[in-house]
Parts: C-alpha cells; structure tokens; sequence
C-alpha cells in the first residue's frame, strides 16, 4: 500500500506526470531503492482504474508517455484513511535468531559465537546508518534514525538472550 | 597497515579480592575510534583507566608507543594524562568555581603555557564546538550539554594523542547525546585523535571505527562474517 499511497500523496500536492512522481518518490522515498517506472505505471493505471485518479490529457512530446495525473475526492479519502491508521505495532520477532540460538544450545554448539556474529552485523549496518546520518539530509537523518533504532533494540535482545544463554540451554535441553 | 598507538597485554587487575580485569588484551591504531563495550560490571570503565594510566594493573602491560605505561612513576604518569591524553566523563567534570573559559584553559596552564596563549586557545574551541557566548558562564549555568561540550573542549585544547571517553553522553538525552557525539567524531577525525570510547550504548558506539566487548574482565573482538 505504501507506493499507491505515496503517489497519492504526491498527486495531493499538484497534478504530476508519471516521470515527475518517479523523480519524487526515489528522492524522498527511494533511498537507493528507485520505483521502477514499470510499477509507477502500473500503479498510476490502478489508482485510476479504481477511481482514485484520473489521466487528465495526453500532452504532445516525444519521449515516454505525457499524461497527467491529477488525484480525485476518492483518492484523498483513501490517503486520508490510509494515513490516519496506525501502522500495526508487530514487533519483528527474531524468529530465525531465535532458532538458530535454540539449535546451536540444542546441538552444543557456540550460541554465544552466532550471538557475537549477529552483534557485529548489526553494529557494522548501525555504522554505515550513523554515516548516512552525519552526511545527509535531515530526511535521511530521520530514516537512518528509524533504522537505528530499530538495530539497537534487537541488539538489546540479543545482549538479554547472551545473558540467559545458560537459563535456556536448561530448559530446551530437558 | 596503520600502526599501534596503544596496547594492552594480558592485563589483570582486582579490587581486594574482586577481580575486574582478568588478562584483558586490546590493540587500538593511531587515529582509530574503538568503542568498548559491555554489560556493567564487566569492566569495560576498568580497562580504560588502566590504558590511561589512572590504575596500573596488577599483571600485564600498557603501552603508549614504544612507551611502557604501567612501568613509570606516577609524576610521569600523571604528565602523560595531561600532555598527551584528553578525558571526558559521564559526570561532574568541570571544576564548578572557574568560568568555562578557564575550564577548558586549565589543561594548558597546569602544563605551563601563559595564560594569554592558553585563553587564546581556548577560545578557538569554543568556536568549533559552538560554545560561542558560553566563555563567563560557570558549571552550574551551563546546560548538560553544554557542560559536556566544555569538558569536550577541554579535552581537546591539548591536542591529545588519545581522547579517553568514558559514558560521555550517558547523563544526556538522545538528541543532546548525537551532537556531542557528533562534534566529538568531527574533531577527532579532523585532528587524528585516537578515541576509546566507553560506552553500552549500541548508538553511540556505531560512531566508533570498530568495538571490543569485554565480558567478566577479557575483552572479545567483534568480528563481522564476511
């Protein structure tokens, strides 16, 4: 949903060719992930199809398609819907972390030695996000923020888990 | 392949019959930003003073260069700690009867430069860190970051070879915390400060270079697979 509504919202602002949402969308939204123009397309057709927006004109030009988009009472109501809904609080539950810990106290394997493994992957993505944080823009701060955060409260996990590793090596070994 | 600038080799220290450090060992480059990591109690605050030459270790060896650290007299110690070592702590580190001003001077008049020169230098920190209007206030007028920003200053107006932080954003909220993280990287990148940075927090440490996790007194290389 976070594409169909992020045109959307781009539209909100003033109607816009397919090209002009693309170049938005990957500058505020991409962060090395650019929207294919193939799924901006297919989008857009959705989001008219639907009645959320309607192709304007086709404009004269050579070149790739011209139409403008321009976002009707429906598409606002559903921007407007979709951004008032929280968006689900699910923790991401380390399942496969969890597994592997399981299986290695299991096996008498070194849980400990993945455990570090992970740390050090986790911290190593926290610095390249702490380097995009120091030299970017405040929208890149803020989403290097999230990711941060995010890694920090796993690595919490993480530390909680190395401490009760002996705790649970009871428990599922019995 | 940088070169070694401080060491520490099977390092052992207890506090009466508590062990702290039990043949701790860790390698830090000229110009690197090790963070140190690890529970409390682990040691992790131990092991920095010893590398700062503030504790000698009961076994083992600190070495600055080509220097043994935990072999010389504490007069000669204690002038490391103040011409080639900075420290900035978690707390109360400002002596709270001087101005900021002379806060961040009174490295460089204990180590005898005149007090024009020393202000003059002191001065210039203040412009980097953005202390700016700050010169005349005391501790106690100071916000906590600010305070910690002075005590950063006066770290650094030595030019320190090894810029010692122990928790230095640990009495400060997330945002205050990232500026004085923020400048502290800054100005130890641009000087080629070496930086051991004590810290649990996985945030601050990400600012590091690299991280060492000390566990029951031994440090632990975090080493990412590859």
């Amino acid at each position: 949903m976070t594409v169909p509504a992020s045109l959307l919202g781009l539209l909100e602002r003033e109607p816009s060719h397919g090209y002009d949402l693309k170049r938005d969308y990957d500058q505020l939204f991409g962060r090395g992930k650019p929207l294919p123009y193939g799924q901006v397309y297919a989008t857009l057709s959705r989001l008219a199809r639907d009645g959320k927006v309607i192709a304007a004109e086709v404009e004269p030009g050579a070149g790739p398609e011209r139409k403008r988009y321009v976002i009707t009472e429906h598409g606002v109501g559903e921007l407007e819907a979709w951004l008032a809904e929280p968006v689900p609080a699910e923790p991401s539950l380390q399942s496969v972390l969890f597994v592997k810990v399981v299986l290695a106290l299991i096996s008498g394997r070194p849980a400990e030695t993945y455990l570090d493994a992970q740390r050090a992957a986790h911290l190593q993505r926290m610095r390249e996000l702490t380097e995009v944080k120091r030299s970017g823009r405040t929208v890149d701060a803020l989403l290097a923020d999230h990711g941060l955060f995010h890694l920090e409260a796993d690595l919490r996990w993480i530390d909680l888990t190395a401490a009760r590793l002996g705790r649970l090596a009871e428990e599922v070994r019995s | 392949m940088t070169e070694t600038l401080l060491r520490a080799v099977g390092v052992e220290l207890a506090f009466g019959a508590t062990p702290a450090l039990r043949g701790a060992a860790v390698e830090v480059a000229q110009g690197e930003m090790l963070a140190v990591m690890g529970p409390s109690g682990s040691g992790k605050s131990t092991l920095l003073h010893c590398l700062a030459g503030i504790l000698v270790p009961d076994a083992g060896e600190i070495w600055l260069g080509d220097q043994r650290v935990d072999a010389l007299p504490e007069s000669a110690r204690s002038a490391l700690r103040r011409e080639r070592f900075g420290f900035v702590f978690q707390f109360g580190q400002l002596v709270p009867e001087l101005t900021a001003e002379e806060n961040v001077a009174l490295p460089l008049l204990l180590g005898g430069t005149r007090r024009p020169a020393a202000t003059a230098r002191a001065r210039e920190w203040f412009a980097k860190l953005g202390l700016d209007g700050l010169e005349g206030r005391r501790s106690g007028e100071l916000s906590g970051g600010q305070a910690q920003r002075v005590a950063l200053a006066r770290a650094l107006v030595v030019e320190p070879d090894v810029l010692f932080a122990d928790e230095p954003t640990g009495a400060l909220d997330s945002l205050t915390g990232e500026h004085v993280m923020e400048l502290l990287t800054t100005a130890a990148r641009e000087h080629g400060t070496t930086v051991v940075l004590v810290t649990h927090e996985p945030r601050v440490a990400a600012y590091a270079d690299r991280e060492v996790v000390v566990r029951d007194g031994r440090v632990t290389s975090l080493v990412p697979a590859p």
